[in-house]
């Protein structure tokens, strides 16, 4: 290449100009345009536990959802609201176990537990967070640490619902489509509810309180009020997969409350692309297979998780998936100067 | 009386595992979630030197020391130099920094029974109370660090320059200060009192991998109650910290010590958030 | 223009110490209705921490805010915004990721603007631009377009004052919105300040540009190292002994 002086020119591409503020589509390219990524998503999404060859790889869809529920919700709390969740444990142990010692302990179907759950467990979560809501910079982060490790060591030391044995015997789903059509059907609707929520302006005003909270506060609106419903929303979500899993497994234990399930939507994220929502999902697809690939190598995995996190925000910061909707808008040259 | 000299043990094994944290962070504002990482990486470092290698216990901790201090300038060289003032990849980054390491070392060392061996065999009786001599070791190192940084950050000019750094970054910028030299040293400096921490309390149990996520909760929680960037604060916190934990494990039971720092946690964030110690920041950090 | 009998803003003795330095000390000040009151001092004497201290961002050592009669002091800045009490920051950081205009939906979402329209704003886009013109910004260009944080410093300062507009306050206190600009940017910023006068609305003005500042203030109260020593017409006060020397220092003889 030499030292030759030369910079990159990027283009939005004429359809995208074309359909960006104009609401009178017209062409079969423009609305291809737009609706093509869309289509190819959620098709993507509804055919692919047709095809998967075994029961196996239909669980490990299953625990794909999961991974990218969990996943895009990191996404929306970090990207959108600036609280970084360094402990998506705490939602999916939280969940988990509400809805196991239901089910133990009534016998309810998963119809019932997993809403149940889902509800219960994120006002948990978020009456356990409250308290450094009102506070600015890392102190989520901290607490968000401490609250999964903590629980682990207080369930094993009181040694009650079940211990370091956990729940098991419960009830679960009758049949494999309902465990994989659940979470995919789940995947799409938070996506998607997620996407509009950011744009309107309850998301703006969250963004707001990202950018600069105390004009947010001048403004007359309760900063902690609002980061307490955005960290509800996330919470609500982490439980429902956590009761997710119970159900899927037929059993809850301390291993809900494990490191995967908070690092890997972190590393999913950032591998995405931070702020995208849609990149979580993708970034989901590609580590768990992998890391199911991986599972003959155990822990190692976590390191991978790990590598690829860090390697993503040293080299790529980006993400995936801001790199693809370049490459989808624009089309992108050298130039000498 | 017994409690008293546990708590004060334990009080400066709390003060130890958080000065470091506490000290980077002051410094250059950037939370080193790496810390129980390092802590327990040079524990493993100097097992590694002094059994496998079969080198001179004191030369083993020397080089741990080194070699923490080169990987925490590392980290802030090669990785969060880069993300500097994101405030999420800065948190993540660390993070995943520190996991990686202690599950790496989940991998390569299998089973319990790494430990190192104490300073000084034997028991000594305070009080009427015995007390074994590396917990004495652990008080007065506990003393003697806090002593050198207090007189680091007093007398010398680097450390008179990185305290400027922590008191108002810009001003200390205008002044001439290189802020990525000072955060270098800083994260350096910090990894270093993680691994001295490691050294000096390590012989006292054994080396495991859990303990890495254990020390990194107690610096945490150290530094929130004490508040963040306090290193008075921080002293102060841990041994009030130490005496609550071993008023619980002895009247109550040893299971209640991690409810009682959550509790101490969630307490101090709902009553004065800025840490007991805190400086005036209540503008700042709250929203 | 016609200032009213009532007394809308009082502080009684506010007072603030961070960390030994007095800050605030026992500063109380009237305000009535529509009027106009710069508040002026050397750099560090306290205004703007009299602002934090009125406004909740901070709370008082000691002493007293009212807001009509009700009391303000432990109130938490969103809950006094609420009331009718709002400001700019001196420092102004947009929420950058968004165009101009969008910055605006903010306060549009606030408790207090539902209230006073009901529900039914309208399209709020519009609004948005509309409030963005009341504060000087260009109807038909760009600019409101643009995103928040490229914009220019005069701009800044104007979204920064419409984001307060955007509630309909009754007290706007401006936290240096002149200083910075060009003279022929505070030339159109002046009609400004005006016209909300002339709408009601009761004005506190921390300034650096005094000459600009005596052309609106009805009244101007010195602050140096915290404490109040002088209050009353611009013309008089910059008579008084103690502010010439807290501005020019003692005049060697």
């Amino acid at each position: 290449m030499g030292t030759e002086a030369r910079r990159k020119e990027r283009l939005d591409r004429g359809v995208k100009v074309r359909t960006e503020k104009l609401y009178a589509v017209s062409g079969w390219q423009e609305i291809t345009y737009l609706v093509l990524p869309r289509l190819a998503l959620i098709l993507g999404l509804l055919i692919l536990p047709l095809v998967m060859p075994s029961m196996y790889w239909q669980k490990v869809l299953c625990s794909m959802g999961v991974f990218a529920l969990l996943a895009i919700a990191f996404d929306f709390l970090a990207h959108y609201v600036g609280l970084v969740c360094l402990g998506g444990a705490l939602f999916t142990g939280v969940g988990a176990y509400i809805s196991g010692l239901l089910s133990s302990s009534t016998g309810l179907s998963p119809a019932l537990t997993i809403p149940i759950a889902t509800l219960g467990g994120g006002l948990i979560c978020t009456l356990l967070l409250l308290p450094c809501l009102p506070l600015r910079g890392v102190y989520f982060a901290i607490v968000t640490i401490i609250y999964p490790l903590a629980i682990v060591r207080i369930l094993t030391a009181l040694n009650i619902w079940g211990g370091t044995e956990g729940i098991s015997a419960l009830a679960t789903f009758p049949n494999i489509w309902v465990e994989v059509y659940l979470i995919l059907g789940m995947v799409l609707i938070v996506l998607f509810a997620l996407r509009r929520l950011v744009n309107e302006d309850y998301g703006l005003v969250l963004r707001g309180i990202k950018d600069n909270d105390q004009a947010v506060r001048a403004s007359g609106i309760n900063v902690t009020f609002y980061k307490a419903q955005a960290v509800f929303i996330t919470a609500a979500i982490g439980c429902f997969c956590g009761a997710y899993l119970s159900c899927l497994y037929g059993w809850c234990g301390l291993s809900l409350f494990a490191l995967d399930f908070s690092i890997l939507p972190i590393a999913a994220t950032v591998m995405g692309g931070l702020g995208t929502l849609v990149g979580p999902l993708l970034g989901a697809c590609i580590l768990t297979p992998l890391s199911e690939v991986l599972r003959a190598i155990g822990t190692w995995r976590i390191v991978i998780y790990c590598v690829v996190l860090l390697s993503f925000i040293v080299f790529k910061p980006e993400g995936l998936m801001n790199w693809i909707q370049r490459k989808y808008h624009q089309f992108e040259h050298w130039e000498k100067i | 009386m017994e409690v008293f000299i546990y708590g004060l043990a334990r009080g400066s094994t709390l003060a130890l595992m958080a000065v470091g944290f506490s000290f980077a962070y002051g410094v250059s504002r950037l939370p080193n979630f790496a810390h129980g990482a390092f802590y327990i990486l040079a524990g493993f470092a100097t097992w590694v030197f002094a059994q496998s290698l079969g080198l001179n216990y004191v030369l083993s901790i020397a080089i741990s020391l080194v070699l923490l201090a080169a990987i925490g300038a590392a980290m802030y060289r090669f990785i969060l130099i880069r993300v500097r003032g994101m405030e999420v990849s800065e948190i993540i980054a660390s993070y995943a920094l520190g996991v990686a390491i202690l599950e790496a070392l989940r991998c390569k060392f299998v089973g319990t029974g790494f430990s190192t061996p104490v300073f000084i065999e034997g028991t000594i009786k305070v009080a009427g109370v015995p007390i074994d001599l590396q917990r004495v070791v652990i008080i007065a190192g506990g003393v003697v660090v806090i002593g050198l940084i207090w007189a680091f950050t007093h007398y010398t000019r680097l450390g008179l320059s990185l305290r400027g750094i922590a008191q108002d970054e810009r001003a200390a910028l205008m002044l001439g200060i290189d802020s990525d030299r000072a955060a270098t040293i800083a994260l350096a400096i910090g990894s270093a009192l993680a691994a001295l921490a490691a050294v000096i309390i390590l012989p006292v149990g054994s080396i495991t991998v859990n303990e890495g996520y254990d020390v990194l909760i107690s610096a945490l929680a150290v530094c929130i109650i004490g508040g963040l960037g306090s290193w008075t604060g921080t002293i102060l916190a841990a041994f009030i910290l130490g005496f609550a934990g071993t008023l619980t494990a002895t009247y109550i039971g040893t299971m209640w010590e991690s409810v009682v720092v959550v509790a101490a946690i969630i307490l101090v964030l709902l009553l004065k958030p800025s840490g007991l110690f805190g400086r005036q920041k209540e503008f700042e950090e709250r929203v | 223009m016609s200032i009213s009998e009532e007394v809308v803003l009082q502080a009684r003795n506010v007072s603030k110490t961070f960390g030994g330095v007095k800050a605030v000390n026992e500063v109380s000040f009237d305000l009535h209705g529509g009027e106009i009151m710069g508040i002026i001092g050397p750099n560090g004497s306290g205004k703007t921490t009299l602002i934090n201290l009125v406004t909740g961002f901070v709370k008082p050592d000691s002493g007293k805010v009212f807001f009509k009669g009700k009391e303000l002091t432990g109130l938490p800045p969103h809950r006094i915004a609420d009331l009718g009490v709002t400001r700019t920051f001196q420092v102004m950081r947009p929420y950058a990721s968004l165009p101009a205009y969008k910055n605006l939906i903010v306060p549009l979402c606030s408790p207090r603007v539902k209230r006073s329209s009901g529900g039914k704003l309208g399209d709020r886009d519009i609004v948005c631009i509309d409030l963005l013109e009341e504060v000087g910004f260009e109807r038909d260009a760009y600019v409101p377009y643009k995103i928040a944080s490229s914009l220019p410093l005069g701009y800044l300062k104007r979204l920064e004052l419409a984001r307060c507009l955007a509630l309909r306050p009754e007290v706007v206190i401006c936290d240096e919105v002149f200083s910075g600009l060009s003279m022929a940017e505070i030339a159109t910023m002046i009609p400004v300040i005006e016209r909300l006068q002339m709408e009601g609305m009761t004005i506190i003005m921390i300034e650096h540009r005094l000459r600009e500042l005596f052309r609106l203030a009805d009244k101007v109260m010195v602050l140096n190292f915290g404490e109040k020593i002088a209050e009353g017409v611009a013309e008089e006060v910059m008579e008084n002994e103690a502010v010439r020397e807290a501005y020019m220092g003692k005049e060697e003889k």
